[in-house]
């Protein structure tokens, strides 16, 4: 009986053991998949030439990825600009200063928020952002624009990570010792005061993490972006122009992509790149959460 | 790297601070509690509570888990405010002001009351900026008070020379005991005129809890001391008067030799020899 017991125990543990590694070889698997894919058009053109070219001209043989990227980076920094300071006051206002009733209503309604498929986020995007930018902001800063732009992406990009954001970040605050808040409120500081000075100090950590977890998020999001970018591939130089981010890109391409080989292992450069940049993303913060962690020595 | 520290808080500035200088008191300077009743959502937690705190002293509440004593503590300072289904009827009077009047500011009742938590719970910052929070939040500004502030207060709690050298440091690096003595010495920064300690002790070592047992002694010379605790030998050690509670009722109270050695109530008796706790 004991000794079976210990047989089930070791034999877990190896079990368990295979799982976590088999989740760790997807990763790589993945990502050699799409870059043996990509080899072909790497070793025809240099890398550097498709990394920093402007021009995508598929039938000339032309493949310069410089649009795509930085239109994947504006649209998901953009959006993270807008969503952080609301999700921020957001969370903070439903964990400090809301009452139990209002919490009540407004929880389900962020978790409803985040269940909304993204199509649903594009079509209302380009049904009324899109002519909002077109009619209403453009119109203040440049000659012309169609509405489809940098902008549209960001503001829907910012609207779908809203909810994902609150929703995080509560469960940061939330995780805060409640002596910690109460010792600040004991000495006579306002809620204000204690969640400038105690809260966000102590969950800086937690709030780059949620940062970290939607921006990764907002890199990959395909299909709403895609309905209210435009989908030029120019490399935009301003808020109103038109963008076409790498997601955009391969799923707008899929189809025809089998017809020309090299456009085929193109497009699966685009795939790698963007499976790089969120790869080089999440270490990059893992590094600044490890700083920030033994800054603080929390 | 800022390291103001030990450097800028310079030694011969120090010793101008070794001498104390603790507000003065109002006049009149007592807490009494009339027909005090505490409902936590459906539940009566304190019932029918009438009390007065002398001053000047250290009032010791025991009881048994649960018997109320730290929701008591917590309505002295309306901590009760910060969570929901709470009820608070009747009156309690602090220098002569019910704080549970209309026109009261929160934030001028707590900034009277110095509180030390059960657990030692310092700021996720510095240890000078833990003692310095008071101070700014209430609108300190100007560098040196704050940096005599913080000394002054550091010295007083024995906890300065303990230090000194890593003062910019995390709060967090120091010892339990040493955390329990900065808090306080947090606390008394914003020159509170009470001070509520809720089983400050029950974390600590021993030599930790006579140290801060000590600092008890030595501010009730200027502050009125309120103490939770449930260890009886600690109330009979420094308590000045004894408010024993049963069921959210306070059954006996009085001064604590005549509490100790000559009992009134039979539920007195039984909690002492120990029949319950």
């Amino acid at each position: 009986m004991r000794y079976i017991r210990l047989v089930k125990d070791k034999s877990a543990r190896q079990i368990m053991l295979g799982i976590a590694i088999f989740s760790l070889l997807l990763l790589l698997v993945i990502g050699l998949s799409l870059f043996l894919k990509a080899l072909p058009i790497v070793k025809e053109k240099s890398l550097w030439v498709l990394l920093t070219s402007g021009n995508w001209k598929p039938f000339k043989g032309e493949f310069g990825f410089l649009p795509y990227i930085l239109s994947t980076l504006y649209v998901s920094i953009l959006a993270i600009i807008i969503a952080l300071p609301l999700s921020m006051l957001t969370s903070i206002y439903l964990c400090t200063y809301a009452s139990k009733s209002i919490r009540r209503i407004f929880e389900p309604v962020i978790d409803l928020l985040s269940g909304i498929p993204p199509v649903i986020y594009g079509v209302w995007g380009s049904l009324t952002i899109v002519p909002l930018i077109a009619d209403k902001i453009a119109p203040h800063f440049v000659e012309f624009s169609s509405g489809y732009t940098v902008l549209a992406g960001g503001v829907v990009l910012a609207i779908m990570i809203l909810p994902l954001l609150v929703s995080v970040l509560l469960e940061v605050f939330r995780a805060l010792p409640k002596e910690m808040t109460e010792a600040s409120l004991s000495m006579g500081a306002t809620k204000w005061q204690t969640v400038k000075k105690v809260m966000l100090r102590r969950s800086v950590s937690g709030i780059i993490a949620a940062i970290v977890l939607s921006v990764s998020r907002a890199f990959g999001e395909t299909i709403a972006v895609l309905m209210v970018c435009g989908n030029i591939p120019l490399v935009p130089h301003s808020l109103f122009d038109a963008c076409y981010p790498l997601p955009a890109l391969i799923a707008n391409n899929y189809g025809e992509m089998l017809s020309m080989p090299s456009y085929e292992s193109a497009l699966m450069l685009g795939a790698f790149l963007l499976f790089i940049i969120i790869v080089i993303f999440n270490g990059i913060s893992r590094l600044t959460l490890n700083q920030i962690e033994k800054r603080y020595s929390l | 790297m800022k390291n103001i520290g030990a450097a800028s808080l310079s030694e011969n500035r120090v010793s101008d601070y070794n001498e104390i200088t603790l507000r003065k008191l109002p006049a009149s300077h007592s807490i009494s509690i009339r027909d005090l009743n505490v409902f936590i959502g459906n539940n009566h937690i304190l019932n029918d509570i009438n009390l007065t705190i002398p001053e000047k002293s250290i009032t010791c509440i025991i009881g048994p888990s649960g018997c109320g004593k730290s929701t008591l503590l917590k309505t002295l300072n309306r901590m009760h405010d910060e969570t929901p289904d709470v009820r608070i009827e009747g009156e309690v009077y602090v220098d002569d002001e019910n704080i549970y009047g209309n026109n009261i500011n929160v934030i001028d009742i707590r900034k009277k009351m110095g509180l030390l938590a059960q657990r030692p719970c310092p700021l996720p910052m510095s240890i000078f900026d833990n003692v310095a929070y008071g101070p700014r939040i209430h609108g300190l500004k100007k560098r040196k008070a704050i940096n005599q502030t913080v000394i002054q207060y550091l010295q007083y709690v024995g906890l300065w020379d303990e230090v000194r050298e890593r003062i910019r440091t995390s709060a967090s690096s120091l010892s339990i005991g040493q955390q329990q003595r900065l808090c306080l010495a947090r606390g008394l920064a914003i020159e509170p005129e009470y001070i509520l300690g809720d089983e400050a002790t029950s974390a600590l070592d021993p030599i930790s809890t006579r140290k801060i047992e000590e600092m008890f002694l030595k501010l009730k010379e200027k502050y009125t001391v309120i103490l939770v605790t449930h260890t009886l030998r600690q109330a009979k050690r420094i308590a000045d008067h004894i408010v024993f509670m049963y069921m959210g009722r306070i059954i006996e109270s009085g001064p604590t030799e005549e509490f100790f050695n000559n009992p009134k109530d039979k539920l007195t008796k039984d909690y002492l020899s120990g029949s319950f706790s």
